[in-house]
């Protein structure tokens, strides 16, 4: 397919076609911080909408046999300032907020007393590691229907006793994987695995499953720079797996 | 240039339409020399232009010391060639002569126009030069934040206890920070991918892909190629627009790029891909794949510019403006 063309005609041709090209360089935007901020908060806002989208209610995460589950020693203890908060473990209760028919101070008995879940799944860290678990607790879809949260609401937040926050879509909160985790490797929660009372969620990376719980909220509004602690810094707020 | 100098001739500006460059190429001199089927013009054009008589002579000399294959390739396209050739010659004819009319009515050098014809060959559409430097801008963003990304974790074993595999320098990173670096990655994944389905769905859609997939019928034609580029051997006759080396590397990097591709699927939604993380071996074996992709390109990228440099600016002005000048295929 070799023509041959006056150099004049090819130098129009070439310059013709080199600026169709030019879109592409709408791209160098990106090389200016002040913009590719935001356009990258913008990108992951996307991606956190198309994760909602791809997100399947109904879609359980792999579970393993206890053979698999990796030693209690190896499950990393995580925290983003203290790992031992000092809850008081005697008097702890959880506070119920928000879109609910019953709010007000739980306890862990009354939580213990709903249907409890036992699973090995595997927790994956946004940092690239992961191990797999033995948890037990109660699906968070128990305890919604005790506290009579409205499920329609988009949005449930928690607060935590170490200060760390976390919210998390209605969705995957009614996940039936997704659970208020009460034990680790059949013991009760160690303090610094978060004790009493701590998310588990097969389907959200590390980050999500926030420890301490303190305060439990149903809402269909998150305030800005209150979405989560990390996220709140640039972590994907939707973190699903 | 030549063409600058031809107008100052007046006489030689209508035949020298070959021009040093191309007559110094042997394989090329070969060629023209048979397929000029009009006598006149062959005399006129070796009698008139001192430059081109030159370049022939050069040309000739080159072909007599250059490799034994040389020669054979230029006596092989001779022999293919001059039915097109001559095509060319008849095509060219009345530019020529309408030059050389005008060339005598005006009498003006200023105003002769500019006769050397230079071969060019579209080599690029349009899609796949937009594809081409979205990718290489989207691949500069996912390795250089995905290395900073690895950096947060540089291990494939378990967190506990945690051997660090690479120390990879902050320098070579984007970022700034994991989460930063997170969100180019998150955002720089959705052009690549959107690039890479855009680029299958043309290559197959146009059959464009017949330039540059490498298949069975390229095998023999790698080792060759390699020895020319690695060992110094003589050089294959290029046949067509990528030679069977650039077919195997440029076809390679499809597959890392679907690799990749995949693999950050499952690395992204291990769950919801339950059935990829499978096929990989699972999301922890799957990190593994997915920076293995990563190192396919980061060995194919440093051999492209290298071959492009060495190429010249001819061939990297051609993925610009889909026009290569002077290309050193025949077809």
């Amino acid at each position: 397919m070799i023509k041959r063309l006056q150099d004049k005609e090819l130098k129009r041709l070439s310059r013709r076609e080199l600026l169709k090209l030019a879109p592409v360089a709408a791209l160098g935007v990106f090389a200016f911080p002040k913009l590719s901020d935001h356009l990258v908060e913008a990108g992951v806002h996307f991606s956190d909408w198309a994760s909602g989208v791809l997100f399947r209610s109904k879609h359980r995460a792999q579970t393993y046999s206890r053979s698999e589950v990796a030693p209690f020693a190896k499950f990393p203890y995580n925290g983003y300032d203290v790992l031992d908060p000092e809850v008081d473990l005697e008097k702890w209760t959880l506070t119920v907020e928000g879109d609910v028919q019953h709010p007000g101070e739980y306890t862990l008995a009354q939580i213990r007393a709903l249907p409890k879940l036992n699973q090995n799944t595997r927790h994956v860290c946004v940092e690239g590691w992961d191990v797999i678990g033995a948890f037990g607790g109660t699906p968070i879809s128990n305890f919604l229907r005790l506290i009579g949260a409205n499920t329609n609401a988009r949005f449930v937040e928690v607060e935590c006793s170490d200060d760390y926050y976390e919210s998390i879509d209605m969705a995957s909160a009614l996940h039936p994987q997704s659970l208020l985790c009460y034990e680790m490797y059949e013991q009760p929660l160690d303090r610094k695995h978060g004790a009493p009372l701590r998310l588990q969620m097969p389907t959200k990376l590390g980050y999500k499953q926030a420890k301490y719980l303190d305060t439990f909220r149903i809402t269909n509004v998150l305030k800005a720079g209150k979405t989560g602690y990390w996220e709140d810094q640039g972590y994907s707020w939707f973190g699903g797996l | 240039m030549a063409g600058e100098k031809n107008d100052e001739r007046k006489d030689s500006a209508s035949i020298s339409e070959p021009t040093l460059e191309r007559a110094a190429e042997p394989e090329i001199a070969g060629t023209i020399v048979p397929s000029r089927s009009i006598p006149n013009e062959s005399i006129r054009s070796e009698s008139l232009d001192p430059e081109t008589v030159a370049a022939k002579a050069l040309a000739a000399e080159k072909a007599v010391e250059g490799p034994a294959s040389q020669v054979a390739g230029a006596g092989k396209a001779a022999q293919v060639e001059p039915g097109a050739a001559h095509t060319d010659a008849v095509n060219r004819d009345p530019v020529n002569s309408d030059a050389v009319n005008r060339v005598a009515t005006t009498g003006s050098v200023s105003e002769t126009p500019k006769l050397d014809l230079v071969r060019a060959a579209y080599e690029h559409p349009l899609p796949i030069r937009i594809t081409h430097w979205v990718n290489a801008i989207s691949l500069f963003v996912m390795i250089t934040s995905g290395l900073r990304i690895f950096r947060a974790f540089p291990s494939f074993g378990p967190k506990i206890p945690q051997k660090i595999l690479i120390d990879i320098p902050k320098s070579l990173t984007l970022g700034g920070w994991l989460g930063g670096a997170l969100q180019w990655h998150f955002t720089f994944m959705w052009l690549f991918a959107a690039s890479g389905v855009f680029y299958a769905i043309y290559q197959v859609a146009s059959g464009h892909f017949r330039t540059m997939l490498f298949t069975p019928r390229d095998i023999p034609g790698v080792w060759p190629m390699a020895r020319h580029y690695f060992f110094f051997g003589p050089k294959p006759p290029a046949d067509g627009q990528y030679n069977p080396l650039q077919k195997l590397a440029y076809t390679s990097t499809i597959g890392f790029g679907i690799l990749s591709l995949l693999t950050g699927m499952v690395l992204y939604k291990p769950t919801q891909f339950s059935w990829l993380a499978f096929l990989f071996g699972g999301f922890h074996l799957t990190r593994i794949w997915h920076f293995a992709a990563m190192c396919g390109f980061l060995a194919f990228i440093p051999g492209h510019l290298i071959m492009v440099a060495l190429h010249g600016w001819s061939n990297f002005v051609s993925m610009l403006s889909g026009w290569k000048r002077e290309p050193e295929y025949q077809e």
